[in-house]
């Protein structure tokens, strides 16, 4: 101990005692490292050995040529759709909605209520959500009842209906805009106003202020967050199962109906999925990370 | 031009209001939709007074208990000793706790399933208590992002080094260190990841569900497959809770400001 603390106040340290330190500390992150190994790493790696095994054990690369039957590849692409329709969606009216109260002379306090229930949306996921979205568009939801009785818009007649990929990707944006809201404001919060001015003095209009400094600095944020959404909405399974049922085959709904019950008969089918779906939501994690680190670049 | 862009932003801010409060007013209007014809609490006195409620509830707040305990201890000495001792490591161990982000719980769990089932070296899915503490741990997994950044940041306002040499010329352990000394200058930190792995683990759904455990996510989705009302009460019930769980958040970093301006 008293060893340790020398090592850390002379500086540079005399060699021989470090190498005993340097060696215990290795103890004080040891249980954590177990855990992790234990509990997040070593069931991810079986998953993704899994997926390249036979039933048998023997490597293979059927169950990977497995996702490309039809009744995968389906879930896939809506997969895929949702969720990158509900990112973009997101980004895009988290976007306006981030700046009009960042940017838009709206009351100050309007931005703290704002960012503070986005905290709160962001994390209002899952089946709750759901509830919430039957109460109000579902068939006797409150907007629909009001729609049918006080306008004479009957929702189900326009070919509405909640369980749809139109109601799914309505009901995500709940998660996704706040989500955008919360990780977008600070990179607006960095936009300084000495840009603008600067800009307005060369004669920029506010057109040409935002396509030629705005969004070149915004830009790896937008895509950054797109890409954290993405993977936000691919992973989600709590939500779409408590507003369809099973009746909107999604990835996450795939997998679990066949860790289940094995629906498709083939258990090493399901590593495969799983092991596309890590694919696809590291990919996309990586893209942010990579992005972020960019965007930060502006924010000093 | 100033003005038109002020009006452009009302009319968002006014969309996104409306976007956001109508699901919440609809699932409070609907949950007091029970009694046929007029308003009333019909559906959350079912709701509570369901045994099967009251027995979930308790047991997803037990496990949030349980998780938080379990994270504190795994979180605090692991980023106080990387930051006083390691701090190259930093990154790495950042980078772990990163990975519940990435890799989707579905699979996390589809890999508990298959790697401590009964015929393994760790057979913890063989009994309830086996089972209770994997989705303990799984929940855990869950809550480390938010559980280390907020530790890792409180540990960030106070200078580790000079704290931890301060207590052990006056001849404290590490046990001491930690508790005594660690702990309470990142207690506001630990309070808001607390607090957020609560909201957390309560509503929790696909890992309570594959690993069939009694627990309120389950529950809820049993409750919204079999009755009309009762759901949307259970929506309100879980709104609330976050809405709670996000206020102490608040209101425990504004009393940690509070507290650092004295100084």
């Amino acid at each position: 101990m008293t060893d340790a603390t020398a090592a850390l106040t002379t500086a540079p340290p005399p060699a021989p005692r470090v190498l005993p330190s340097a060696a215990l500390n290795w103890f004080g992150v040891a249980p954590f490292l177990i855990f992790a190994f234990l509990f997040l790493i070593l069931p991810t790696l079986h998953i993704v050995v899994g997926a390249f095994q036979t039933p048998e054990g023997d490597l293979t690369l059927n169950n990977l040529a497995g996702l490309m039957a039809p009744q995968i590849v389906k879930p896939f692409v809506l997969s895929m759709k949702i969720s990158l329709l509900t990112a973009f969606l997101g980004c895009l009216l988290g976007l306006i909605i981030a700046a009009a109260v960042t940017k838009g002379g709206l009351p100050g306090w309007i931005r703290d209520a704002m960012l503070t229930f986005s905290g709160v949306a962001s994390n209002f996921a899952g089946v709750p959500l759901a509830f919430a979205f039957i109460a109000t568009l579902g068939r006797l939801g409150l907007v629909t009842v009001v729609l049918k009785e006080v306008f004479g818009l009957n929702l189900a007649a326009m070919g509405f209906n909640l369980i749809s990929f139109v109601g799914l990707t309505l009901t995500y944006l709940y998660f996704q805009i706040p989500l955008m809201i919360l990780i977008i404001t600070p990179a607006l919060d960095g936009l300084k106003r000495e840009w603008r001015e600067a800009a307005e003095s060369l004669g920029a209009s506010t057109g040409q202020y935002m396509r030629m400094v705005a969004l070149p600095v915004l830009w790896p944020s937008l895509l950054g967050t797109f890409a954290l959404l993405f993977a936000n909405s691919f992973g989600a399974v709590a939500t779409a199962m408590a507003l369809t049922g099973s009746s909107l085959s999604i990835v996450p709904i795939i997998l679990f109906a066949q860790i289940r019950g094995d629906v498709l008969q083939d258990p090493h089918l399901g590593y495969a999925i799983a092991f596309g779906m890590i694919v696809i939501t590291g990919i996309a994690n990586l893209i942010y990370i990579v992005l972020r680190a960019r965007a930060e670049r502006w924010l000093k | 031009m100033i003005r038109s862009a002020r009006f452009w932003s009302w009319i968002a801010f006014g969309a996104g209001l409306l976007y956001f409060f109508l699901p919440l007013i609809g699932m409070f209007e609907f949950s007091l939709r029970a009694k046929r014809g007029e308003y009333s609490f019909l559906a959350y006195e079912r709701v509570l007074g369901d045994p099967q409620f009251q027995q979930t509830f308790l047991y997803s707040v037990v496990m949030a208990l349980f998780t938080i305990v379990w994270g504190v201890f795994l979180v605090t000495p692991t980023a106080f000793w990387v930051r006083l001792k390691m701090p190259k490591l930093r990154p790495y161990i950042e980078f772990i706790t990163l990975l519940p982000l990435v890799i989707p719980p579905i699979v996390i769990v589809f890999g508990y399933i298959r790697l401590y089932n009964t015929s393994s070296f760790l057979p913890l899915t063989g009994s309830a208590l086996g089972t209770d503490i994997l989705l303990m741990f799984g929940y855990a997994v869950l809550a480390l992002p938010y559980m280390y950044r907020a530790v890792d940041t409180g540990l960030r306002t106070i200078d580790v080094g000079t704290l931890t040499e301060a207590a052990q010329s006056l001849g404290a352990g590490w046990i001491t260190i930690m508790a005594r000394v660690v702990l309470p200058n990142v207690l506001v930190a630990v309070l808001s990841g607390a607090f957020l792995t609560f909201a957390i683990v309560i509503g929790e759904y696909v890992f309570a569900a594959l690993l069939n455990r009694p627990a309120f996510g389950p529950y809820m989705v049993w409750m919204g497959g079999n009755k009309a009302y009762e759901p949307a009460a259970l929506a309100v019930i879980a709104f609330t809770i976050t809405w709670a769980c996000m206020g102490l958040i608040q209101l425990a970093t504004r009393f940690s400001k509070h507290e650092r301006a004295k100084r």
